[in-house]
């Protein structure tokens, strides 16, 4: 299984702080399996992703293997 | 002296400026800015949530950024996480210098970039209801000062 941790008001959008998805999952694959709702929201370029701590220069980069995590990362807001 | 962390408790500025400020010795000055929760009308909390394995690691990046910029003797960067109520502080960036001009650039720095470019959410209560607070322009205009 994956990981998938949702942060901020992506969080909101899956209704749940984390999902877990059947491994391996490529940019297509994650885009397939999340709610669409999410789907929608992680192809928008203000949201990054991150695969076990590292951000991804480019989505389609994404390959995350059993036991991974991804990470959904919206715009930040902090201070 | 460096000290970088990220703090899930309710936390008084003082008692880490004061140690940090004896820990430099021989500075010519030291600059702080603390950050708190605004108390605008009708918030009654506010919320910062952070993603462990980026938050923290990208705060000491921002350090070595600052470190390699000014000339410093020391820097403290202290950052909450979690639930606040007005009047808390949020965050203290305090930057210890044998000048003073670069004391001050390194915190102005350090905010600048923990404001839009370090792993944060935020959200506010206002009236029950959990808003979350999307970047200002402003902050991106700041960042690109530097």
């Amino acid at each position: 299984m994956i990981t998938v941790v949702l942060l901020g008001r992506l969080a909101d959008l899956g209704g749940a702080p984390t999902l877990s998805l059947p491994a391996p999952l490529d940019w297509a694959g994650l885009q397939a399996a999340l709610p669409p709702a999410l789907a929608e929201a992680v192809k928008n370029s203000r949201n990054r992703i991150a695969v076990n701590g590292v951000l991804l220069a480019e989505k389609t980069d994404l390959h995350a293997g059993d036991g991974a995590e991804i990470a959904l990362l919206p715009p930040v807001s902090g201070g | 002296m460096r000290d970088i962390r990220l703090l899930d408790q309710m936390f008084l500025p003082g008692l880490l400026i004061g140690p940090f400020t004896q820990a430099n010795k021989g500075m010519g000055g030291v600059c702080t800015f603390v950050g708190e929760v605004r108390s605008d009308t009708g918030v009654e909390a506010l919320e910062l949530s952070h993603y462990e394995p980026l938050t923290l690691p990208g705060m000491h990046g921002l350090a070595d950024r600052a470190f390699a910029r000014f000339s410093l003797m020391g820097l403290l960067m202290v950052h909450r996480v979690g639930l606040m109520r007005p009047g808390e502080p949020i965050v203290c960036v305090s930057a210890a210098a044998l000048h003073r001009r670069d004391a001050i650039d390194a915190v102005d720095f350090c905010m600048d970039h923990l404001k839009s470019a370090a792993w944060f959410w935020k959200r506010e209560k206002r009236v029950g209801e959990w808003h979350w607070i999307e970047p200002r322009d402003q902050d991106h205009s700041d960042l690109a000062r530097w």
